[in-house]
C-alpha cells in the first residue's frame, strides 16, 4: 500500500500539464468558459458507435485519461439518452444500426445536439454508402456539428465541443 | 515436402479412405494446399482433429457458377489449407459438428453467399439482420445494390435466442447500444439471481460490407481499408493483407520496410494491452491501475504521432514497404523510451499484482479451462492465459521475426487475471522485441514499387497482431484488381469463449470478463 501512494505522490497531478499544453489546456478553458456560458457549467454525452473500426472510440476514451481529463470542464459521458444534451455518433451508420441510432436520438430530450465524429460520421470515409451502411450520419438524422478525422485526436475533439458552444440553437 | 504434420494428415486421409489431391506449397505459401472433394469435407476435419490440427479459418469465393471453399488448419506452424468446389445449389458438410469455431463463419458464408450446409448444429442467420433479405447474398456478383429507394432498416427483433426455463429464471437483454464509450452488440443472459447460466452473443451490428467494399479495389486502396476492419489493429491488420498481396506476386519487401513493420507492430500491441490492462483496472473501480497504465499508454501514442505521423500508425503499412522512415535521432528516442516504459510498467505491474482487492475480483473470475481452449481453437493472449501457446511470430516465424529472440508466455489459470498477467508479460517483452528490432534497423530503402499484375494470382497473410493470429486472403485477376479479401480477424475465435468463460459467474462482472478478452465487433461483423 506504501508503494502505491508513493508511486501516486511521486506521479502528481499530471492533467495540468500536458505536453502540448498549449493547445489542449487553452482548448479547455476557453470550453469551459462556452459551458458555463451555454450550458449552466456542464455538458452531457451519450456516444454511439454505428459502425466505426473502434479508432474513434480509442480517442474518445483518450478524453477521459489524466492527461486530457474532459470532466474537469463539465463534459460527462452518460449511459442513458434520456440524460444527453449531444448524441456523438461514430462510424458510416451501418444498417444494423441504423434504428438504434434512431431510437437513441429519440429518446434524447430537447433541446439537443447531435456531432458527427470522424470521417466516415462526416461523409462516409473509407464506406461510404452500400447495401450494408448509410453513408453519413445525417443521411439519418439531423447534424449540427461535424468533426473529420480518421479518427479525430482528442484536441480535434475538444476543438470540436468548443466550436459546439459557439453555434448558436437552432429549433427543429 | 518437408511438413510433417501435413505429411501424416495426407497418410491419415489415406488411411480413413479419403481422396485427397497432391499436395501444393506454391500457390498460397506458407500454407500447403490440399484439394479435397466437397463431400469428404466433414470427413476430412474429422481426420484434421484426430491429427491434433487446430482449425483456424474459413471461407468462400464465387467461382462463375460454383464456389471455391478454403478451411485453413494449422500445427506447430504448418498451415494447411483445404480446397474444394461445390455448385450453387449444392450444399456441403458443416465442419462445426468437429471444430465448434466453424459455426460461425459458417453462418456467415450463408448469409453472404448462399452456401447451404448439411449437418450444422446450428442453422440461424448470423451477420444478417434485416439490410438484405433471406434469399438475397450481398457477396453473390448478381445481387443488385439499390441505394436510393430504400426506406427505413428495421431493429432486427425476432432473432430466436435460446431461453432458459424454470423458477427464478430472468432474461436480461443489454445492447446493442451499450452504457460506456464501446463497440454495438446485444448480450443475451438467462441468469438466476446474480449468477449468469447462459450467455448469448448477438453481433452484427457494425456489418459494414468490407468484403464487397474491396471487390474491383487497386493494391493500396485494398490496404487503406484492411487499416480499418478494426481500427485498434490497423498496423497488424494492414500488414496481414500487404503480406497477401506480396506472396501473391512473390514480391520482396526490402529488409528496412519489414523491419519497421514490425516496431510499428510492437508499439501497437504494447499501447493497446497498457490501456486494456488499465480498463480492466477500471472495470473492478481499482483507479489508480486506470491512472497510471492510461497515463503510459497517451505518452506512448503521443511518440508514434511524432515519430510515424499518426497516434496509431494507420496507413503507415502499405504494399511495397512502409509509407514513413526514421532517423537516427529517433531511433535513440525510442530506444530510451522503451527501456524507461519497461521499468516503469514493470513497477506498477509489480504494484497491482500486490492489490489484495485487485486479486479477489480477477482471481478466478471468468475462466476459460485449457481444454474449453482447446476445443474452441482459441488464440492470442485469451488461448496463452488457458494453456495454448499459439503466437505466429514464434511458431511460423515471418521476417524480421526469423532473426529476433523471445519467449512465449503461457499460463493455465484461464481466469480474468491470467489473461491481464499474459498482457502484462507481452508489455515486457515487446518492448524488449523493440529494443532489438531498433538495434538493428537494416540500411536501404523503405518502399519498393508494387509490381503490375499481369496474371491472375492469390496470397495468405498471417500476421500475430495484438489480439491474437489475424488470418488474411486475398485474391488478384490479371489486371490486377481485387476479387476476393477476406482478413479473419482473431476475434471469430475469441467471442465463442465468451460465452462460455462467463457462465457461472454474476452479471456484474460480464464487464471485467468482456474487457479481459476484448473481442473486436468490427473485426468480426466486418
Amino acid at each position: 500500500m506504501l508503494k502505491l501512494f508513493v508511486k501516486m505522490i511521486a506521479t502528481g497531478v499530471i492533467t495540468e500539464e500536458p505536453p502540448d499544453e498549449a493547445t489542449s489546456a487553452a482548448l479547455g478553458a476557453e470550453l469551459k468558459r462556452g459551458l458555463n456560458r451555454y450550458f449552466r457549467g456542464s455538458i452531457a454525452i451519450r456516444h454511439v458507435d454505428a459502425g466505426s473500426c473502434n479508432a474513434c472510440e480509442l480517442e474518445i476514451h483518450a478524453l477521459s485519461n489524466p492527461f486530457y481529463n474532459v470532466e474537469r470542464y463539465g463534459v460527462h459521458f452518460v449511459a442513458s439518452p434520456r440524460h444527453a444534451d449531444v448524441l456523438l455518433v461514430t462510424g458510416p451508420v451501418s444498417r444494423h444500426m441504423e434504428a438504434a441510432l434512431r431510437r437513441t436520438w429519440e429518446a434524447m430530450p430537447h433541446p439537443k445536439w447531435v456531432i458527427a465524429s470522424g470521417d466516415c460520421a462526416c461523409d462516409g470515409g473509407e464506406f461510404g454508402a452500400s447495401y450494408a451502411s448509410c453513408g453519413a450520419v445525417d443521411n439519418i438524422i439531423p447534424v449540427d456539428l461535424r468533426i473529420p478525422g480518421c479518427p479525430p485526436a482528442p484536441t480535434d475533439l475538444l476543438s470540436g465541443l468548443l466550436q459546439l458552444m459557439q453555434t448558436p440553437y437552432v429549433e427543429e | 515436402m518437408a511438413d510433417t504434420e501435413i505429411q501424416s494428415f495426407v497418410n491419415a486421409c489415406a488411411t480413413a479412405n479419403i481422396p485427397v489431391g497432391e499436395p501444393d506449397s506454391y500457390v498460397l505459401p506458407p500454407a500447403v494446399v490440399i484439394p479435397v472433394s466437397a463431400p469428404f469435407w466433414q470427413r476430412a476435419a474429422r481426420v484434421a482433429q484426430g491429427c491434433g490440427l487446430r482449425w483456424c479459418s474459413f471461407w468462400a469465393s464465387p467461382v462463375d457458377e460454383s464456389y471455391e471453399l478454403f478451411c485453413v488448419l494449422e500445427k506447430s506452424g504448418d498451415y494447411l489449407v483445404l480446397r474444394t468446389r461445390t455448385g450453387k445449389e449444392e450444399p456441403l458438410p458443416s465442419q462445426a459438428p468437429i471444430y465448434p469455431a466453424a459455426d460461425r463463419l459458417e453462418r456467415h458464408a450463408h448469409d453472404l453467399l448462399g452456401i447451404e450446409f448439411v449437418d450444422a448444429p446450428d442453422s440461424r442467420r448470423w451477420t444478417r439482420h434485416q439490410a438484405w433479405k433471406e434469399h438475397e447474398f450481398p457477396l453473390r456478383p448478381d445481387f443488385i445494390e439499390s441505394l436510393s429507394q430504400r426506406g427505413k432498416t428495421a431493429a432486427d427483433a425476432d432473432y430466436p435466442f435460446v431461453r432458459a426455463r424454470g423458477r427464478g429464471v430472468v432474461e436480461i437483454p443489454v445492447g446493442p447500444v451499450h452504457a460506456g464509450t464501446i463497440e454495438p452488440g446485444h448480450f443475451r443472459f438467462q441468469a438466476v439471481g446474480e449468477t449468469v447460466l447462459n450467455l448469448e452473443e448477438r453481433l452484427g451490428y457494425v456489418h459494414k460490407g468490407i468484403e464487397k467494399l474491396a471487390v474491383g479495389r487497386e493494391p493500396d486502396s485494398l490496404v487503406r481499408l484492411a487499416g480499418r476492419v478494426s481500427g485498434d489493429s490497423t498496423v497488424s491488420h494492414s500488414w496481414a493483407a500487404c503480406q497477401a498481396l506480396e506472396r501473391a506476386t512473390a514480391f520482396e519487401v526490402p529488409p528496412r520496410a519489414l523491419c519497421l513493420r514490425a516496431i510499428m507492430a510492437e508499439r501497437e500491441r504494447v499501447a493497446n494491452h497498457l490501456g486494456d490492462i488499465g480498463a480492466i483496472c477500471n472495470d473492478v473501480g481499482f483507479a489508480f491501475g486506470q491512472y497510471q497504465l492510461t497515463r503510459l499508454k497517451e505518452t506512448f501514442v503521443r511518440t508514434s504521432h511524432t515519430i510515424f505521423g499518426h497516434r496509431f500508425m494507420m496507413d503507415r503499412v502499405v504494399p511495397g514497404g512502409v509509407s514513413c522512415d526514421i532517423d537516427s535521432a529517433q531511433i535513440t528516442s525510442m530506444v530510451q523510451e522503451a527501456k524507461g516504459l519497461t521499468r516503469e510498467a514493470a513497477e506498477i505491474v509489480s504494484m497491482l499484482e500486490h492489490s489484495e482487492s485487485l486479486e479477489d475480483r480477477l482471481m478466478t473470475t471468468g475462466r476459460l479451462t485449457p481444454e474449453q481452449a482447446d476445443q474452441l481453437g482459441v488464440v492470442g493472449y485469451v488461448g496463452r492465459a488457458s494453456g495454448r501457446g499459439v503466437d505466429v511470430r514464434h511458431d511460423r516465424p515471418y521476417a524480421p521475426y526469423d532473426r529476433l529472440k523471445f519467449a512465449v508466455p503461457v499460463y493455465r489459470a484461464g481466469d480474468v487475471a491470467a489473461r491481464a498477467k499474459i498482457r502484462a508479460d507481452e508489455i515486457g517483452t515487446s518492448l524488449d522485441l523493440l529494443c532489438q528490432l531498433l538495434q538493428s534497423v537494416p540500411e536501404g530503402p523503405v518502399k519498393e514499387s508494387f509490381p503490375d499484375v499481369k496474371i491472375a494470382c492469390e496470397g495468405l497473410g498471417i500476421v500475430e497482431g495484438w489480439r491474437g493470429e489475424i488470418l488474411t486472403y486475398v485474391q488478384l485477376d490479371k489486371d490486377g484488381t481485387v476479387t476476393r479479401f477476406f482478413p479473419r480477424d482473431p476475434s471469430w475465435l475469441l467471442w465463442p469463449a465468451l460465452e462460455l468463460l462467463v457462465q457461472d459467474n454474476i452479471v456484474p462482472d460480464f464487464p471485467v470478463c468482456n474487457k479481459s478478452v476484448n473481442a473486436s465487433y468490427s473485426g468480426h461483423d466486418l
